[in-house]
């Protein structure tokens, strides 16, 4: 199998070059998507190698153009609409809710929405709290669309392909503290699942629930654990809506502790949803709490030590998973 | 076929044409009549509890519907508001199809998930009733700019009121309709009220199509009452959009002569308004047009409106005996299911 070295931004560009040339239905829009390259480089190329038509820059209007691109997909096209960040994903908020999620089903099944809308989300860059916030929970909170959150150059690489097929919109979250991380990819062999959650790391003694940016900080207290000779399972969501209860629920069932780690605020978040379907279908396997690693209840504040005080870090979720592992049964 | 663009006639052809002519008004004046009397029946089984939710009508708009969808085609595309039971019979909706809706049936043109507000009928090329003001423009451009790049014949007319045109979604669109180019027909339904609040209490500026041709577009206001003064300013506008010339506004000053909805007490209007509007009914307008022109005698306007209140009186029974979804299918159509596909597009 064929191996390069790239970045989990060059993953993403090369996944959207690659549905641009194979279909014809396919184009990009948002802002700043064209002559720019992409807020965060993302598309950078990808006008000059497709035009301005397919590779669209859009006013500063995101209700408008996440709208547009909603419609197009109504229309049987395969638009990606790229939104900069989540925060601004809320002035789209009602065309995402209201239209894609809704009309199949208000519609009687008699149309499809097969639309993609990328976003970056998270905080870890001193962006404050208008750049930086994680809200694809609420997005999972939603019925008639599925939620990715790719945090593997193989998910950024391989993920959108399959979110094109599906015939209902798909929202794909990409953390901003990945774009730049690089290692070895693989080249995959056939499409990529993306219904089901993967184990990251093996483990027996504490099953570690996360997804997206959190994921390399989960690994890292994984090492810290593994010098205290604590075996932490690391499962990685990948899809925050379908949720893979199978694989959570029987990794829990090995390890008999669970963490679940997400840089959410806690208050209704996607952790508790997922420590409430632990508490529901793996009761009798727990030995300890479900327990939470979540982002402080504050605006993302700007100076680092304050953010990273706010945020999950591997220390935390190491402190959390020691805690979960005290409880006997 | 629109009034500017009818020839002069050759005395030779004389007759032919004014029979085209006369046939054409009672097409139109049929497609009015249909609305109003669906309309008021759905008064009545509202008030007998019959259908619910939020019930819109259209009585006293009726000629912006006949008059705009008139300038459409099969290819052509219609986005609408949660008023839109005009719109929807106008397109040609089955009437059948739309009062089983009204009544929650699985015969609804959307199978009882959409109610009033939601009628839609992809195989008519008309994607809904939107019930957030100025939500469904969006989705109108989209429809739109797919046209576009597929190089496609057809034009999308959206359908919105005054009250969507103080939304940033009008705004947002319009301008990027302009940009792009798009095949799209804005159809501003001004009917001087968004919901309670006058159009003067909304807007600082009230000449809408003024506003909208600063965008960069061709838009003007249209008598919204007279039926035949709408085609023949939608017949102009698609005619510039299939022309390639990018999108066109209408501002077409109509009124409502219930209240916003069943619901509304209509307490903020002047009843001297109201019956000043009245007097310019457009079905009246268009009947007394064609009485003065011979076009139509007591007989016949019976006989039309005998075969509007028959086609409503058979929609009600349908929609009675028609069943309802089985709530073993509650969940279906929120996301994809094998076999739930449509026909690959």
């Amino acid at each position: 199998m064929k191996t390069v070295t790239t970045t989990y931004r060059e993953a993403l560009r090369e996944a959207l070059r690659e549905a641009l040339s194979a279909d014809d239905r396919v184009f990009l829009l948002g802002e700043d998507v064209g002559r720019y390259g992409g807020a965060f480089g993302v598309s950078l190329g990808l006008v000059e190698e497709f035009g301005p038509e397919r590779v669209r820059d859009t006013p500063l209007s995101e209700s408008a153009f996440v709208g547009t691109g909603i419609g197009a997909a109504v229309a049987g096209m395969r638009p990606v609409v790229e939104i900069m960040t989540v925060n601004f994903s809320l002035l789209a908020l009602d065309q995402i809710l209201n239209n894609a999620a809704t009309l199949r089903h208000m519609s009687g099944g008699q149309l499809s929405v097969p639309v993609v809308i990328r976003m970056t989300t998270g905080a870890g860059r001193q962006l404050a709290a208008q750049h930086s916030h994680s809200l694809e929970g609420w997005y999972a909170h939603i019925p008639g669309i599925r939620v990715l959150a790719p945090a593997t150059l193989q998910d950024a690489r391989g993920m959108l392909a399959p979110a094109l097929a599906d015939p209902d919109p798909v929202v794909i979250f990409e953390h901003g503290s990945l774009y730049n991380v690089s290692g070895e990819l693989t080249a995959a062999e056939g499409p990529l699942d993306i219904s089901s959650a993967a184990v990251r790391r093996s483990g027996d003694d504490v099953t570690l629930v996360t997804y997206g940016g959190s994921l390399p900080k989960v690994l890292s207290a994984a090492d810290l654990l593994a010098e205290e000779d604590i075996s932490a399972e690391v499962v990685d969501l990948r899809s925050l809506r379908p949720l893979d209860d199978v694989t959570v629920m029987a990794s829990v069932a090995r390890t008999h502790r669970a963490v679940v780690v997400d840089e959410g605020w806690r208050t209704g978040g996607l952790a508790a949803e997922v420590s409430a379907r632990i508490t529901e279908q793996a009761f009798y396997e727990l030995d300890a709490p479900v327990g939470r690693v979540c982002s402080a209840e504050v605006p993302i504040p700007y100076a680092r030590h304050l953010e990273e005080a706010a945020l999950p870090q591997a220390e935390d979720i190491a402190a959390a998973a020691r805690e979960a592992v005290g409880h006997r049964g | 076929m629109s009034t500017s663009h009818r020839k002069p006639a050759k005395p030779a052809h004389r007759g032919t044409h004014q029979d085209a002519a006369a046939k054409h008004h009672r097409d139109l004046l049929a497609s009015m009549l249909l609305i109003r009397r669906f309309e008021e029946r759905c008064v009545e089984l509202y008030s007998a509890a019959k259908i619910r939710g939020f019930v819109h009508l259209y009585i006293g708009e009726e000629a912006v519907a006949a008059g705009v969808l008139d300038a459409l085609g099969p290819v052509d595309t219609v986005v609408s508001t949660y008023r839109e039971h005009g719109h929807a019979l106008a397109r040609g909706v089955p009437t059948d199809a739309v009062m089983a809706e009204m009544y929650g049936k699985a015969t609804g043109c959307s199978r009882g998930r959409g109610g009033s507000m939601h009628l839609f009928d992809v195989g008519r090329r008309f994607y809904g009733g939107n019930a957030i003001v100025g939500g469904g423009i969006p989705l109108a451009a989209g429809l739109a700019l797919a046209e576009k790049m597929r190089g496609g014949p057809g034009v999308v007319c959206c359908f919105f009121g005054d009250g969507a045109f103080a939304e940033g979604e009008f705004h947002e669109t319009a301008n990027l309709a302009v940009l792009w180019g798009l095949p799209l027909l804005l159809a501003c339904e001004n009917n001087l009220y968004a919901m309670g609040t006058p159009l003067r209490v909304e807007h600082g500026q009230t000449d809408l199509a003024m506003r909208a041709a600063s965008y960069g577009m061709p838009a003007w206001a249209v008598d919204g009452m007279d039926v035949l003064a709408v085609e023949d300013a939608a017949h102009r506008a698609v005619e510039g959009i299939r022309a390639g010339h990018g999108p066109y506004f209408l501002e077409l000053r109509t009124y409502r002569f219930r209240a916003h909805s069943m619901y509304d007490p209509d307490r903020y209007r002047d009843k001297a308004e109201i019956e000043r509007w009245r007097a310019r009914d457009p079905v009246v307008l268009l009947e007394r047009r064609m009485r003065s022109a011979g076009e139509l005698d007591d007989a016949s306007y019976a006989e039309l409106d005998r075969r509007c209140t028959d086609e409503v009186d058979r929609a009600v029974a349908a929609a009675e005996a028609a069943p309802v979804e089985p709530v073993s299918d509650l969940l279906r159509y929120v996301v994809t299911a094998a076999g739930d596909l449509p026909e690959a597009r």
